[in-house]
């Protein structure tokens, strides 16, 4: 393992973990007081496929893990013990029996996992494909559909067809909750768009002025869209960001507007890839991972050369991070929850790539390591601080 | 009630603890599902969708015929083996 130059200054008690999803199981990587060393704890579920695992900030003890296997249906699972014990949700997310006449839906899997609000202890959303919003509100054990969400009656024109969403299948990620208001709520459709609650999900409404749609014959629809990723700044909760499959863009409510900010990236790279992960204290700050959006859209680094791209002006310019990364010859990407912040000054950023290497760099992006190089292909990485 | 043997394949070793055979009560396929999930919670949600539908890429045999319906009646003395398809990589 490389060692850093960086000298890391995390509170003295904390510790960092990094909860990684993969293909083929889940893994938890403790680092120590530093972030200079860091230890394997894993696999678990081997062989599942783990979309999310995510640890409730709020108690600072409760894990969730969204998991398949390649056979069985979905589920989640939850751990009080940071691993050690995992007990399956005794209701996982579940669409409801479909009426005479209508299209019935079936849970594939849970792709994303949110808690709720710091004001409701025990509240969990998540996302899954087929798209579909689905709360709990005791930890994770039982779930049940948001049906302001799963039962709009534009829900089959948001969420459109299967040619409207991923390789995966459509896709429900991206749930925010304002800080300020646990009733105000945003999320992402893979495709669909961004869409926004002001009633804790009771009604929704798309979000998508300004965004593109390269895919359709009009390019600015109302829905439709693909944001990849969606991101609520904590301390300035007005100001939105996302990296979509059509670009980089921000916006400054209360001005309904996405801006394209992604067209002062460097044209040879341009504006497209999965993750955005923003500054926790500063809103000007955020960063991307691109990959290759042209001609039969290769989802790979361009020109095989990975790098971090960071602005610290809201998106007016950007910079290269690419010391460490390899220089040539690297085919990955880094999928949307598979990037992230770990909070501390100076932040640490992390990243699992589909190689199934994990990046971290503890100083905001100026020095990449890999900390652990073979892992199965990562879905989601989160930093998590105890 | 009959009571009907159920061989499981190892995917679902981890909710009967090792157990590779079991036996369990019903009628029919839906009802043994019923059963071995009173006794093992979780497991039936992984075998079929909230829409009674018995999940793509899970096959189920009663006395060593394929079946794709819940409705399979099921006798006292029947073998029922779940097993996980060909599927994946």
């Amino acid at each position: 393992m490389p060692k850093t130059t960086t000298r890391a200054t995390p509170a003295a008690r904390s510790r960092l973990m990094l909860l990684v999803a993969t293909r083929k199981g889940a893994f938890v990587i403790r680092g120590d007081a530093a972030r200079q060393r860091f230890r394997i704890d894993g696999p678990h579920f081997l062989g599942h496929i783990i979309h999310h695992v995510v640890l409730d900030p709020r108690d600072k003890q409760t894990l969730l893990a969204a998991a398949r296997t390649g056979h069985l249906g979905p589920t989640v699972f939850r751990s009080d013990d940071f691993g050690k014990t995992w007990a399956e949700a005794a209701r996982p997310p579940q669409f409801a029996k479909a009426a005479e006449g209508v299209t019935p839906r079936a849970v594939d899997h849970v792709f994303w996992l949110t808690p709720g609000h710091v004001s409701e202890p025990g509240v969990w959303y998540a996302g899954t494909s087929p798209q579909g919003l689905f709360r709990s509100e005791d930890g994770g054990r039982t779930w049940h559909g948001v049906a302001g969400f799963n039962d709009h009656p534009m829900y089959g024109k948001w969420a459109g067809g299967e040619q409207d969403g991923t390789p995966d299948g459509p896709t429900t990620h991206s749930i925010r909750i304002d800080p300020r208001d646990a009733r105000r709520m945003y999320l992402g459709l893979s495709g669909g768009g961004v869409f926004v609650s002001d009633d804790q999900g009771a009604a929704w409404r798309p979000m998508n002025r300004g965004s593109r749609a390269d895919f359709f014959p009009d390019p600015y629809p109302d829905y439709g869209q693909d944001p990849h990723c969606l991101a609520v700044h904590p301390l300035r909760p007005d100001r939105l960001y996302q990296q979509n499959h059509c670009g980089i863009y921000r916006m400054d409510l209360p001005d309904e507007t996405w801006v394209r900010i992604g067209d002062n990236m460097p044209r040879d790279v341009g504006d497209i890839g999965f993750p955005i992960v923003l500054h926790p204290r500063d809103p000007d700050t955020a960063w991307v991972f691109p990959m290759d959006g042209s001609d039969v859209w290769p989802r790979v680094s361009p020109g095989g050369k990975p790098a971090v791209y960071v602005t610290r002006d809201a998106g007016a310019r950007w910079k290269r991070q690419d010391r460490g990364l390899p220089r040539a010859q690297a085919w990955f990407t880094v999928k949307r929850q598979a990037f992230c912040a770990d909070g501390f000054d100076p932040l640490g950023l992390y990243f699992g790539t589909t190689a199934g290497a994990l990046w971290a760099s503890t100083d905001e992006g100026g020095h990449w390591n890999c900390i652990v190089p073979h892992l199965p292909e990562i879905y989601a990485v989160e930093a998590a601080v105890i | 009630m009959s009571r009907i043997e159920v061989r499981l394949a190892a995917l679902l070793h981890s909710y009967t603890r090792g157990a590779r055979t079991v036996k369990a009560s019903g009628a029919t396929l839906g009802e043994v599902l019923d059963d071995l999930e009173r006794r093992y919670p979780g497991i039936r949600f992984r075998l079929v969708d909230e829409q009674e539908r018995l999940r793509r890429h899970v096959r189920f045999f009663v006395n060593g015929a394929d079946t794709r319906s819940l409705a399979t009646p099921l006798g006292a003395g029947d073998k029922v083996y779940i097993v996980g398809a060909l599927s994946g990589g």
